[in-house]
């Protein structure tokens, strides 16, 4: 299905690994603001969805898109728990700071 | 250049730029912002692979519920993200050096491999022909992938009462609707017959 429109594999997996790294970078870059982090780990889940959907595509095989639905599914499963998460812990401490993170250590 | 390849590239630009966008802008309402368009622009992608189903999914769950709920909790918590940002390029340096390092990898391995042949032919789940993307999706996933279409769901239904029960909080010194109470109230609580003298008040 890809050939014929003159779009290419590689195309796709350039993409997603452009948005993979920026997901990554993301989370080097703003080690402090927790939901920033959490878009990166979207943007990077993201990437991961357009590979699949890329070699599905390519291959003709639709598992690939089967499982890029279950990892919609556990994305925004995690998005809507590290958001309660970040939600009490900023009630508890009044910050989201992640460096402030460290009640649990003994 | 063919007309997809052409949208490809302006579906791919816009994406990566927002993407680009998400990480750096100063303000979170605009991160999310940005996230959505990304979001719009690799639902675009997926149709240009054939994707349709999974490009509207990608939209109505992602722009629809996820970007929605990022911006309320932006919105809902009073943080000052100016200072959240103070230091910001103290971790960029390296993060730099891992993402030029994993970038290259990561082209070295898509520029560089090639498909088997025969690959095309040992598809686990071949797609059906003259059979629309979401019809096809439709009868894999309720049938053959039906356990892990259950398991999915059960995920979701674990996400939404873990999300309930840990921002669930029970305040104290509020007044609250206690039903039994009420519907257990006698008349000899609420009601005071009184004699009242003529010319007198109570």
């Amino acid at each position: 299905m890809l050939a014929a429109t003159g779009i290419g594999l590689g195309h796709y997996l350039t993409v997603g690994a452009i948005l993979f790294v920026l997901g990554v970078f993301g989370i080097f870059l703003n080690r402090k603001n927790i939901i920033i982090i959490l878009m990166s780990v979207e943007l990077i889940l993201l990437a991961v969805n357009i590979n699949f959907v890329a070699f599905s595509s390519q291959l003709g095989d639709l598992a690939g898109q089967v499982f890029a639905v279950l990892i919609l599914t556990v994305a925004a499963a995690e998005a809507a728990i590290g958001l309660a998460i970040l939600v009490i812990f900023y009630r508890n401490r009044g910050t989201i700071a992640v460096e402030d993170v460290n009640m649990m250590k003994g | 250049m063919t007309l997809p390849l052409f949208f490809f590239y302006v579906f791919a630009i816009i994406a990566v730029a927002s993407a680009f966008m998400v990480i750096v802008s100063r303000n979170p309402v605009h991160s999310v912002l940005f996230l959505i368009l990304t979001f719009v622009n690799a639902a675009g992608l997926f149709m240009l692979a054939g994707a349709e189903f999974l490009a509207l999914i990608l939209i109505v769950v992602y722009v629809g519920a996820v970007a929605v709920l990022f911006l309320f909790v932006v919105m809902m918590l009073d943080v000052d993200f100016a200072s959240l940002r103070q230091g910001m390029l103290q971790y960029a340096p390296i993060g730099v050096v891992v993402g030029i390092i994993l970038l290259l990898e990561l082209l070295l391995v898509a520029g560089s491999f090639a498909l088997a042949p025969e690959l095309m032919a040992t598809a686990a789940v071949p797609t059906p022909a003259g059979v629309d993307n979401t019809r096809a999706i439709g009868q894999l996933l309720y049938t053959r992938y039906v356990f892990v279409f259950q398991g999915a769901g059960a995920v979701l239904l674990v996400a939404m009462i873990g999300a309930i029960v840990l921002t669930l909080r029970h305040r104290t010194n509020i007044k609250r609707q206690n039903v039994f109470k009420q519907t257990g109230r006698k008349r000899h609580e609420g009601v005071e017959v009184v004699q009242v003298k003529s010319g007198q008040g109570l």
